[in-house]
């Protein structure tokens, strides 16, 4: 007998509204079908209407968690358009927080992936440790998730010899910890017996559709735009590309805790040879009438913003390819023929970040199940229409 | 006088008010070991050390709302709550601790009482299947079907652990299988094996990690409880606490050499080997993760039941060696 189960737009297993219809047989899937659209903020409109500075704070704000990666990004291409070249300084305390953001954001999903296949134990422990890089990020910055460490140009603050020493000592506990929960997340039999094998994305189906990121590496394909597309420090710097060839859930976990010491490496090579000078160049307010892609390894993969520019102080357009769109369509084939139990695994398995994939909003009706794309200014058109004839509603009376 | 007696029993020490009191207490313990497991402080607030928020946790579930679905068949709906609590209840009666004689067999300790016991800890199993079918909702189905899938995993490893240390004393009533191994405690060491099959068993009987899987929050949301809210929930999640006390005595009973030494030592007795059980099934809950269905039903009659034969089989021997 088959059935449909609706996991979200309200599900504990999801953090962020997402709907995903699946169609099961029993214990098992037979058909997923994901829906977008319940968190989409028109940010992509919002950046036309704001100058070239004031959208590193808008584009920072496309996702809580990897937000250094989206200002980055932007911040990367809009340089390019500038034609500025930010001092070296500078561009090691960037990328220094960047490889910070990627360790507080796989150590964040290691702890989810343990909480999804019911590990309680190992999410505390994760997350408790992950404490140490947000203190870390917090001293470097003054925030613990919206950094706004970067700027046109370089970035905002400095970080002096004391920040340095803390920066190195809380590394190296981490990396302590970090190769326990491997051998934790490698072994434990009850949670590998869930990992292993499920999820299964081959190598040729992860290139066929697109995968991005940790997904992308742990079917063996070595993409990294880290490496491919060396951008400012990262051709200095020296650091192994991960990848694993299980294709499954347990690669993936073994792809981001490489991944993590990897980070780790590249964070203590940093801070020893950061060079002097200046953190930051004065940058123009306008920016010639041009266009340019810019690429950035985010923690769920590559990051792409296209910006268009018209000799003005504000964008023309803004286009943000977060990562986890990218994964979308691999999701749909690592779910079918899985378990119930797998659903929560195999889609926290591609470290879904699910308001930075949000585009579009698409009306489906209530009772028939149509399915619209409107307009803002149709949609409040409907809304009052609908309240001018509907009936005057009585207060809501309290049951008692 | 004897039915006040009676009544005292039932209602007070070691019926309803008792249990209730000392399975919250059991339920503290093992929040708090949960919480020291994985470097958190557990439960703190309420009453010293924490020690009244399981009853908080129960009187405020009490006041909330109690919503009944329109779907659900009503009257089932209603009154399971009450009865798997009656059940589990029931079955903590017959612990060996209050009130018997060995050489006299009563109303709480006769011939045969640990069938009777297997078989009323059984019961809330299909309640909560009940339960979970009558509400309708399509989470509660699916963890309804769980429940009795993992049923048929860990039931036949339970009985067959449990029962072959009554084979070894020769005999089918609690309190004198307890009494045989107070005799010969060093006979407690053949039924090892045994105790971690009871225990895995338990573990899965009681729902919780690694076979927490009626209820896997990330998958189907509430499971079998999904609809159901206010008092009823508050009964269940009760029901759950007393088979866990229930259970636990039941293998400290059998296993660990029951409960000597009168009323007050057997009840010190009591306290600890319970708390020793749940302890141990506390450790199992914070090391491991939850596993699949079909993985449970596997681990069980590939591991857990063959084990349990060979316990049986050790039993047998060794009987067979000692006459």
């Amino acid at each position: 007998m088959n059935f449909q189960i609706p996991i979200g737009p309200q599900h504990p297993a999801l953090k962020e509204p997402i709907s995903l219809r699946m169609t099961v047989d029993g214990e098992v899937i037979v058909d997923a079908d994901i829906r977008l659209g319940y968190n989409h903020r028109g940010l992509e409109k919002l950046a036309e209407e704001k100058t070239w500075l004031q959208n590193i704070y808008l584009t920072e704000r496309i996702c809580g968690i990897c937000s250094h990666s989206h200002a980055t990004c932007y911040v990367q291409g809009v340089e390019k358009l500038m034609e500025l070249a930010p001092p070296r300084r500078g561009l090691y305390i960037r990328y220094l927080v960047s490889e910070l953001e990627r360790v507080h954001s796989h150590l964040l999903w290691l702890g989810v992936a343990g909480h999804e296949a019911g590990f309680d134990s190992f999410f505390m422990y994760t997350w408790r440790d992950r404490e140490i890089v947000m203190d870390l990020l917090e001293m470097i910055s003054g925030n613990r998730v919206h950094y706004a460490i970067n700027t046109l140009g370089g970035v905002r603050r400095d970080i002096d010899e004391g920040q340095k020493a803390k920066i190195l000592e809380g590394v190296a506990t981490l990396r302590k910890r970090s190769e326990y929960y491997f051998h934790i997340g490698a072994n434990e039999p009850s949670f590998v017996a869930r990992i292993a094998g499920v999820g299964l994305l081959s190598k040729e189906d992860a290139i066929a559709l697109c995968a991005v990121g940790p997904v992308a590496r742990a079917s063996g394909v070595a993409r990294d735009v880290r490496k491919e597309d060396p951008c400012a420090v990262y051709d200095e710097l020296d650091f192994e590309l991960c990848t694993a060839d299980s294709c499954d859930v347990l690669g993936r976990v073994v792809v981001r805790v490489k991944e993590l010491l990897q980070s780790y490496n590249l964070i203590e090579q940093m801070v020893k040879g950061l060079p002097d000078g200046d953190i930051v160049v004065k940058a123009p307010r306008k920016a010639k009438p041009g266009e340019v892609v810019s690429r950035y390894e985010a923690p769920r993969g590559e990051n792409i913003h296209y910006i268009k520019a018209n000799g003005s102080d504000k964008p023309e357009r803004l286009k943000v390819r977060a990562p986890t769109l990218g994964n979308y369509p691999a999701t749909v084939l690592m779910l079918r023929k899985g378990f119930i139990a797998d659903i929560p695994l195999i889609f926290a398995a591609i470290d879904p970040c699910i308001c930075c994939a949000e585009r579009t909003v698409t009306l489906v009706g209530a009772r028939n199940g149509e399915e619209s794309v409107v307009r803002m200014d149709d949609l409040r058109r409907q809304a009052l229409a609908r309240a001018k004839n509907a009936p005057v509603k009585g207060n809501a009376v309290w049951p008692f | 006088m004897a039915v006040l007696r009676t009544f005292l029993y039932l209602l007070v020490y070691p019926g309803l008010l008792f249990l209730f009191v000392y399975s919250t207490f059991c339920e503290w313990f093992d929040r708090k070991v949960y919480a020291r497991l994985q470097n958190r402080m557990g439960p703190t607030h309420t009453g010293r050390f924490g020690l009244l928020q399981p009853i908080a946790d129960f009187v405020k579930l009490l006041a909330k709302e109690d919503v009944v679905p329109d779907a659900a068949d009503k009257g089932l709906f209603r009154v399971l709550p009450a009865v798997g609590l009656a059940v589990v209840a029931t079955a903590g009666l017959l612990l060996p601790v209050w009130n018997f004689d060995l050489g006299v067999p009563g109303w709480t300790s006769f011939p045969g009482d640990i069938i009777v016991m297997l078989y009323l800890l059984s019961l809330p199993t299909l309640i909560l299947f009940l339960a979970a079918w009558s509400s309708t909702n399509l989470f509660s189905t699916i963890g309804g079907a769980r429940v009795l899938t993992m049923l048929f995993g860990y039931e036949v490893p339970l009985f067959l652990a449990v029962l072959s240390p009554a084979i070894l004393a020769g005999s089918w009533r609690l309190a004198e299988i307890a009494a045989f191994y107070q005799q010969k405690p060093l006979l407690l060491l053949a039924n090892l094996l045994g105790f971690i099959v009871a225990l895995i068993a338990v573990q899965a009987k009681l729902e919780r990690t690694p076979f927490d899987i009626p209820h896997a929050e990330t998958e189907i949301v509430g499971g079998t409880f999904t609809e159901y809210s206010g008092k009823k929930l508050a009964l269940f999640r009760l029901t759950f606490d007393i088979e866990m006390v229930v259970a636990s005595g039941l293998l400290a009973a059998v296993f660990l050499g029951g409960f000597p030494g009168g009323a007050v030592v057997g009840f010190v007795h009591f306290v600890v080997k319970t708390l020793f059980v749940i302890f141990l099934l506390s450790l199992i809950r914070a090391l491991t993760g939850r596993i699949r269905i079909d993985q449970v039903v596997s681990f069980a009659w590939k591991i857990l039941a063959p084990l349990a034969v060979l316990q049986l089989l050790a039993t047998i021997l060794l009987k067979g060696f000692l006459s």
